[in-house]
């Protein structure tokens, strides 16, 4: 009878037992093999072993410390930017003292209903330095954004990030409502025994809500460090491999695309995607191996 | 409410008596309220105002898009037509002290000839003076042809099949295929069950790129590259994000039912369609509907499969293409992109009840 049912079971999830062989651990295991080749997608007859050279090649590259430089930046600055905002709006959105709740979590949530490439797109050209609307906003405070001196956020290394995270913010909708749904969780007696103790908004934020939000808060930093470690249809959108301005949208996998597909050098495409796995294992290793720390989990919970 | 607001005033001298505190606390209430809601307001405006600008700009002219004084609507000057001749519209300071909106239809040094277009049958009114000193009018004039214009440029309605089909056709198959492992990791037991659904998990934190050159170098071989085999037929073997959402649901849904089934003969297989698959449909159309909207959004994969075949890449893929060859003509590349997000957005507006609870279900059970 058991061993019926165990054999039902595997039957069950053949499929993607199938799939995870087919399309992860075998190309993963040959991506290392490929690291290790001299192929040229133009010429594959004349394809050799050449040992680390690759992996030689890839950490000397300097556009691979160009493209680290630009993950790096824009990690620090958009990671707690959009985990604050995504919290932020869903505290608002939680607030009792918002009328059409449903009405503005429709709202928020709309701009991430938008196809990327289309949002990108529309961004492109409210942020145009002369014709739009960001920069004429800001003209009106006084402050020559619009002239020739003006702010030109796509020809500024450090601005361009700034353009990256608008767009971003655009796609936090999803955040957001893991945020709320974890906010509506949270017993409102928890919050009447700490309004008896005498305890402010921001208190009751950071001892009430934070601590129970925690593990929602941890889902949103992983699943987020790990989509900005493959950041590529925003840059590429915008800057094509060319990695302007002064390298700011040459991100990882944008690096990684042009080596492999464009150049069609796939034995170090090869290399330089296993860095990238090495990095997002690492990432989410220390995440995880930190969580312990300060994210809360309820005791009952199995 | 009530109760309170017909106490009698006591101590009135030390304290506000109850009913004024009351009254007091309310009207508290409804001011944070306002402001709250309206901060909300002010917020939601700032968020969505792109939108806005790109309905303004798609509906401007040329000329108007690239001058950075122009009015942020899609103003132009007025033109009238009169007798077949188009003419344009100047405001007219008239000998009785008013200005009035005439057209210049026969121009000339000292005076000219003019007509109101508001009341033509009224015949050619004469003006002395010169007219090229005169200020053009103008007025709201969208722009409607720019979309006509962007619909055939980027071959919208080819575009929009391709993307349909990419999406609907991938959508069935990873649902079928996840709702069967989804059901076998939710109510089997056999060994190796919570290894393997671990490593089922961590295939959504695993970066895709680091299997892309080996799978591209093998559909290359097999003539696939081009072609929208590369992207569909994995879909074949389930997806770990909805076989997790569907494998909570099966989990919540009473073993009795199942066993009931299992007494009147019927086997595994039957038991999941007959009694698991009719009582999921929420979840599985919530399932879909995520689908639907990553696989609209797909990019990466349909760029460097299709990479050969510019005629039938999906919506995102030939966006960017039109936008790297007409990047001199923004009217032109927003319209596009509103005719690109109208039908994602209006999909979602129809359906964001099952939507919005779905994305509680995937990410609060984590």
């Amino acid at each position: 009878m058991q061993r019926r049912e165990a054999r039902w079971g595997y039957a069950f999830i053949s499929p993607w037992l199938i799939g995870f062989l087919l399309f992860w651990a075998v190309p993963i295991g040959a991506s290392l093999v490929f690291s290790t080749l001299d192929f040229q997608l133009t010429d594959p007859d004349a394809t050799t072993f050449v040992g680390t050279s690759n992996w030689e090649r890839a950490l000397s590259d300097p556009d691979t410390w160009t493209a680290l430089a630009a993950t790096f930046r824009f990690t620090v600055l958009f990671l707690p930017l959009s985990l604050v905002v995504a919290l932020g709006l869903a505290l608002l959105l939680n607030s009792k003292h918002l009328k059409f709740t449903g009405f503005f979590r429709l709202l928020f949530y709309a701009p991430s209903m938008i196809p990327l490439v289309a949002g990108v797109l529309i961004w492109q050209q409210v942020l145009n330095p002369q014709t739009g609307w960001v920069n004429r906003l800001i003209g009106l405070t006084g402050i020559d954004a619009t002239g020739t001196d003006g702010i030109r956020w796509f020809d500024n290394p450090i601005l361009v990030l700034f353009a990256f995270s608008f767009i971003g913010l655009w796609g936090i909708g999803n955040a957001m409502m893991v945020n709320l749904a974890g906010l509506q969780g949270i017993p409102t007696e928890l919050y009447e025994a700490a309004e008896i103790d005498g305890a402010g908004w921001w208190r009751r934020l950071r001892s009430v809500t934070l601590p129970l939000l925690s593990p929602i808060m941890f889902y949103n930093l992983v699943i987020g460090s790990v989509a900005i470690l493959q950041y590529f249809v925003v840059p590429w959108v915008l800057f094509g491999a060319t990695g302007r301005p002064g390298g700011a949208s040459r991100f990882l996998l944008v690096h990684f695309y042009q080596q492999a597909f464009v150049f069609g050098d796939m034995g170090y495409g090869a290399a330089l995607a296993w860095l990238i796995f090495i990095l997002v294992a690492l990432f989410t290793g220390v995440l995880f191996g930190t969580s312990r720390y300060w994210v809360h989990y309820g005791t009952e919970r199995s | 409410m009530t109760a309170t607001a017909t106490a009698p005033p006591l101590d009135a001298a030390d304290a506000p008596p109850p009913a004024e505190k009351a009254l007091r606390r309310r009207r508290r209430g409804i001011t944070a309220t306002i402001v709250t809601t309206l901060g909300a307001l002010l917020l939601a405006v700032v968020f969505l105002m792109p939108l806005g600008y790109g309905a303004a700009t798609a509906l401007k002219d040329k000329d108007g898009v690239s001058d950075p004084n122009a009015d942020i609507l899609p103003v132009s000057a007025l033109t009238y037509e009169y007798d077949g001749e188009v003419h344009d519209v100047y405001a007219v300071p008239m000998p009785d002290g008013t200005t009035r909106d005439l057209a210049l239809i026969e121009p000339g040094r000292e005076s000219s000839v003019f007509i109101d277009p508001d009341d033509p049958g009224a015949g050619p009114v004469e003006w002395d003076g010169r007219w090229r000193t005169l200020e053009p009018v103008t007025g709201l004039n969208p722009q409607w042809g720019n979309f006509a214009e962007a619909w055939n440029t980027i071959s919208f309605l080819r575009l929009t099949g391709w993307t349909l089909m990419y999406a609907l056709v991938t959508m069935v198959l990873t649902v079928v295929s996840s709702a069967v492992v989804a059901y076998g990791f939710a109510r089997f037991r056999f060994p190796g069950r919570g290894l393997l659904f671990g490593l089922l998990m961590a295939t959504i934190l695993l970066p895709p790129a680091v299997t892309l050159v080996p799978k591209y170098a093998v559909f290359l071989q097999m003539g696939w590259v081009g072609t929208y085999l590369p992207l569909i037929v994995p879909q074949l073997f389930a997806n770990a994000f909805n076989v997790f959402l569907l494998r909570q649901y099966f989990l919540t849904i009473p073993k009795e039912l199942e066993e009931a089934a299992r007494i009147d003969g019927a086997g595994p297989i039957r038991t999941f369609l007959r009694v698991i698959v009719p009582q999921s449909v929420p979840a599985l159309t919530a399932v879909s509907l995520f689908h639907f909207f990553y696989a609209w959004n797909d990019f990466f994969e349909p760029l460097l499969y299709l990479a050969g075949n510019r005629e039938i890449v999906p919506i995102g893929v030939g966006l960017s293409y039109f936008s790297g060859v007409y990047n001199s003509e923004p009217h032109l590349i927003l319209a596009a992109s509103l005719l690109a997000l109208a039908l994602p957005v209006a999909i979602f507006l129809a359906a964001q009840k099952v939507f919005v609870q779905g994305i509680v279900v995937t990410g609060v059970d984590k």
